[in-house]
């Protein structure tokens, strides 16, 4: 019964989180944005008072559930570990607690996010982890069939899909992700929730909850049933269950209630004096690779149709990104120190970007967290999804009033590829499309060029993205370390 | 493929059942009888009524060269089309040095040699617009090239292509100077004609009514003889070519000024570059209330060549479909009456207040050097304007929600977003070479910030 629960709720759980960090549209957002915000770990970053004493609270009365049904990457495992089941049964056995890993890798985790060392942070936290896999891994299929779908929709003259680009922001963080998929799928088919139960500053969190308030609801052996026939402990993919001694490792047990249903001698109980729980099964390995293939296949596809010209039309060339000095965060991230300390670099943001300004940073110190680029758009004034979405106020809620008061960089002219000076043509288009009227177009040498005031400018890139200058923009926006406000 | 297919069993069966075609057996009213034809009486030439246009010529994935341009045109369906064209009396073919790419005379000349050569009279023009080709000698080289691709050793009528436009640098009148005065061009051309290579000489008009009442004055002082002339015209032109854009000059007042000294006239964009065939809903309503079966085009067609004088009328026909039902049009025409005169300036009324782009989709904007495609995003415009799909019109707010998404959607799926409206830079290279005297940034800056407040709503 138990175990039926619980899987219940992680199909419900997966879905709602995955379908989210799709970015499936249909204001997905809105109606399942809550799940990434009761995320302990961003929940803690977020400093959400109530999810953390709901989180905390329920672990302390059922143990740890929540790593077995809100942990999108503890349900992920699970599968895994399912599927592992398949080919060998019973194959777990109980082992020793791996106490000092535990707890060093957890103070540390800590002490990272603390002074805001993203590498740490980023790579280990785990709903992080499973929404790159999701965002870099599963996205481009969605995206594909989205763009099928839109385009049945253009053919049919409906309008519930729009076309969106399908393009990899960052390889590192493709890479990070194919390697966290395969690193901990291996590690829960082989040892069940290991990474849960040594590694996951979470789970080791919540465990030491779990372990000193044993009243709650555990799984608790009665002794004078038991046949020490050993199903439990051999059918235990968090390896706490020592049935010889009849005890289990509360710090480790994520109550999936596989054991209850295992014995068949009514010997476990879930109950205020006693323990249980596991996990549930999709084939994700196998998909996977085909995720990894196909989005490779669009990638190349992608560059093939770009560099394809029609006649009637001049070829574009691509956007190349300038190099900035200060990499640009977005608005409501406050500054580039706070990005750092908070962010768990989930992606979310990165994938509900609809201007495809959002992606990844392959800098050290701010590994995998998001920062702006134009090549492909800009931040428009009228949107604020990625601080609708954010789950740990990395980039806190602002509306679209507040983003206009919101100077996260400013931009700067760059004469050498002026248009105007280059190609002797009019143009203007940067002071056109400035949404703040930061820009105006002067006389300078007999030519009117633009002239940015550094005080109106919100470095919204609108500039950058429409300069025709290519690739490299005649004005691009330098990020400000903190945004500036008013 | 597809599209061969269909034409060629247009062909059978219209040529199989002359009395009853399958096509046109609904229609009771037009195709009744044989083709209209003029008299040229310069010549005697005994013209069809309906011109073929050859500016807008299929190509083998489908569409115009505009729709795919690396496509190769299809001259499989272009032979078809011409082989009905003649076979229905229609023998007049207008085609351009520049059309298609350069690659319409060509074609034209591969269909029509394959028909005695006096069974049908050549149009096309001398089209020296690049300034490297205003040299006497290019200029030549392009009439020679042009007798060459279209397999004959004398061309029927000969225009100057597109007289009346200006460029930055030249006035109305520099420019015509320099592209058939300067050069000795007009003269030579003039002996051609006495040689006979060239039977009837004229011009096409667009643009600086200067010129138009320049040449016109040559014309009566006798210094040069204008066989013909062709100029733009249809319902909506004839009163409000100089509302739409003041620089241009009504079609009224030009054909007026070439009925008196009676001058053939060949009339051009009769459909206003297609757009006279897709109207609102609440015009095509009062069409068809008067006549339920008749095509909307046919109204522009019937008063294109109703008026005395009118030589033919031109018609880009790129689909076996369109000539089928232009040839009905002509067969013979209905004339318009007064008041069906009457009807149509007040369609041309309304049409006006739409506030469209008057964008014919001739491409000669194109290409782009900063990679726009114009002509598609003042089609997609213009289209949401006459289908009255602009959120603008409506009141209710969940209405406007939907109209805005869809009108923004469209857009992308219409126009990419790189070759969108918010790259114009107002460089100014394109406005020069609009025929329409579109100020086609102007316009674009219009559209783009009318899409910006639809996005920041």
């Amino acid at each position: 019964m138990l175990r039926k629960i619980r899987i219940c709720l992680q199909v419900v759980m997966m879905t709602l989180v995955t379908l989210l960090l799709l970015g499936i549209g249909f204001r997905v957002h809105l109606w399942a944005g809550w799940v990434a915000k009761i995320q302990l770990i961003p929940a803690i970053l977020a400093v959400s008072l109530v999810v953390l004493i709901l989180i905390l609270c329920c672990t302390a009365f059922f143990g740890r559930i929540y790593c077995s049904v809100v942990c999108p990457l503890g349900i992920m495992q699970d599968i895994f570990s399912w599927l592992g089941g398949k080919f060998k049964k019973n194959r777990f056995s109980y082992a020793k607690e791996k106490k000092i890993l535990r707890y060093v890798v957890c103070v540390l985790f800590f002490l990272a996010m603390i002074i805001g060392f993203a590498p740490v942070t980023t790579l280990i936290e785990p709903y992080s982890a499973y929404s790159r896999i999701v965002n870099s891994l599963f996205k481009p299929l969605y995206d594909l069939l989205n763009n099928w779908l839109a385009g049945l929709d253009a053919a049919n003259d409906r309008y519930n899909f729009t076309e969106v680009q399908i393009w990899t922001r960052s390889v590192t963080t493709f890479v990070v992700a194919i390697a966290t998929l395969v690193l901990l799928g291996a590690l829960a088919i082989w040892k069940g929730r290991l990474y849960c139960n040594t590694i996951c500053p979470a789970g080791t969190l919540l465990g030491s909850i779990s372990r000193v308030i044993k009243e709650g609801c555990r799984v608790r052996f009665d002794k004078d049933k038991c046949k020490q026939c050993g199903m439990c402990e051999k059918n235990c993919k968090a390896q706490a269950i020592d049935f010889k001694n009849g005890t289990v490792d509360y710090s480790r047990c994520v109550v999936c209630g596989d054991c209850l249903d295992k014995c068949k001698f009514d010997a476990l109980h879930y109950t205020a004096k006693r323990p249980a729980k596991e996990p549930k099964p999709v084939d994700t390995e196998r998909r996977a690779f085909l995720v990894g293939a196909a989005v490779a296949g669009t990638t190349a596809a992608m560059a093939q149709t770009q560099m394809k010209v029609d006649g009637g039309l001049a070829v574009i060339e691509d956007k190349k990104a300038p190099k900035r000095q200060t990499a640009i965060t977005p608005p409501g991230s406050v500054s580039a120190r706070h990005m750092q300390k908070h962010c768990t670099a989930c992606q979310l943001c990165v994938s509900s970007c609809p201007n495809n300004v959002l992606r990844p940073s392959t800098d050290l110190m701010h590994f995998m967290q998001p920062t702006m680029s134009f090549e492909r758009g800009y931040c428009r004034p009228e949107c604020t999804r990625c601080s609708e979405v954010c789950p740990t106020g990395a980039i806190k809620p602002i509306t679209r009033e507040e983003k206009t008061l919101q100077h996260v960089g400013h931009a700067v002219w760059i004469k050498e590829n002026c248009v105007v000076l280059t190609d002797g043509v009019s143009c203007g288009n940067c002071a056109r499309h400035c949404p703040t009227g930061a820009i105006q177009m002067v006389d300078y040498e007999g030519k009117k060029v633009p002239a940015v005031d550094e005080n109106k400018c919100i470095g919204c890139g609108a500039c950058e993205s429409l300069c025709p200058a290519r690739p490299f923009s005649a004005i691009y926006v330098e990020g400000n370390i903190s945004h500036h406000i008013g | 493929m597809g599209g061969a297919a269909v034409a060629t069993s247009v062909v059978l069966s219209a040529c199989k059942n002359n009395d009853e075609s399958p096509i046109i057996a609904k229609n009771v009213i037009d195709g009744q009888g044989e083709m209209t034809y003029r008299i040229n009486h310069n010549t005697g030439d005994k013209v069809s009524l309906l011109g073929y246009g050859m500016m807008r010529l299929p190509v083998e994935a489908g569409g115009t060269l505009w729709d795919n341009p690396t496509s190769p045109i299809d001259q499989e369906l272009i032979n078809q089309e011409i082989d009905y064209a003649l076979e229905h009396g229609v023998n007049y073919f207008d085609t351009s040095p520049v059309y298609c790419k350069g690659q319409s005379e060509h074609a034209t000349g591969i269909a029509l040699a394959r028909h005695p050569r006096n069974s049908y009279y050549i149009a096309t023009k001398l089209s020296n617009f690049s300034p490297s080709t205003w040299a006497t000698e290019p200029s030549k080289a392009m009439f020679e090239k042009s007798l060459k691709e279209l397999q004959t050793d004398y061309i029927d009528y000969l225009l100057l292509h597109s007289i009346g436009g200006e460029s930055k640098e030249l006035g109305s009148m520099e420019m015509f100077n320099a592209r058939f005065m300067d050069n000795g061009i007009l003269d030579w051309l003039v002996e051609q004609k006495k040689a006979g290579r060239i039977r009837n000489l004229g011009f096409s008009f667009h643009g600086d009514p200067k010129v138009f009442d320049t040449m016109l004055q040559w014309h009566d002082e006798g210094r040069y003889h204008w066989d013909f002339v062709q100029i733009q015209m249809n319902y909506v032109d004839w009163n409000y070519a100089h509302r739409i854009e003041a620089e241009n000059v009504n079609a009224s007042y030009l054909y007026e000024e070439l009925h008196k000294r009676n001058i053939p006239v060949v009339i051009m964009e009769p459909l206003l570059g297609g757009r006279l065939a897709s109207l609102p809903d609440y015009i095509v309503k009062q069409m068809k209330e008067r006549e339920p079966e008749t095509p909307v085009a046919r109204w522009a067609f019937r008063y294109a060549g109703t008026p005395e004088g009118i030589l033919t009328v031109l018609s880009g026909m790129t689909y076996m479909e369109h000539l089928v039902q232009n040839v009905e049009t002509y067969s013979p025409l209905r004339p318009i009456t007064p008041e069906e005169d009457e009807f149509l300036m007040k369609v041309a009324e309304e049409f006006v207040e739409l506030k469209t782009v008057p964008c014919t989709a001739c491409n000669y904007c194109m290409p782009c050097p900063y990679g726009l495609n114009i002509p598609v995003i003042f089609s997609y415009y213009n289209k949401c304007v006459t289908e009255g799909k602009m959120p603008a019109g409506c009141h209710e707010a969940r209405e406007h929600q939907e109209a805005r998404k869809r009108f923004l959607i469209g857009y992308d799926r219409n126009v990419p977003s790189l070759r969108q409206a918010s790259h114009c830079i107002g460089c100014d290279q394109c406005v020069e070479h609009c025929p329409q005297k579109i100020n086609i940034p102007e316009e674009l800056h219009r559209i783009d910030d009318y899409v910006e407040s639809l996005k920041q709503m």
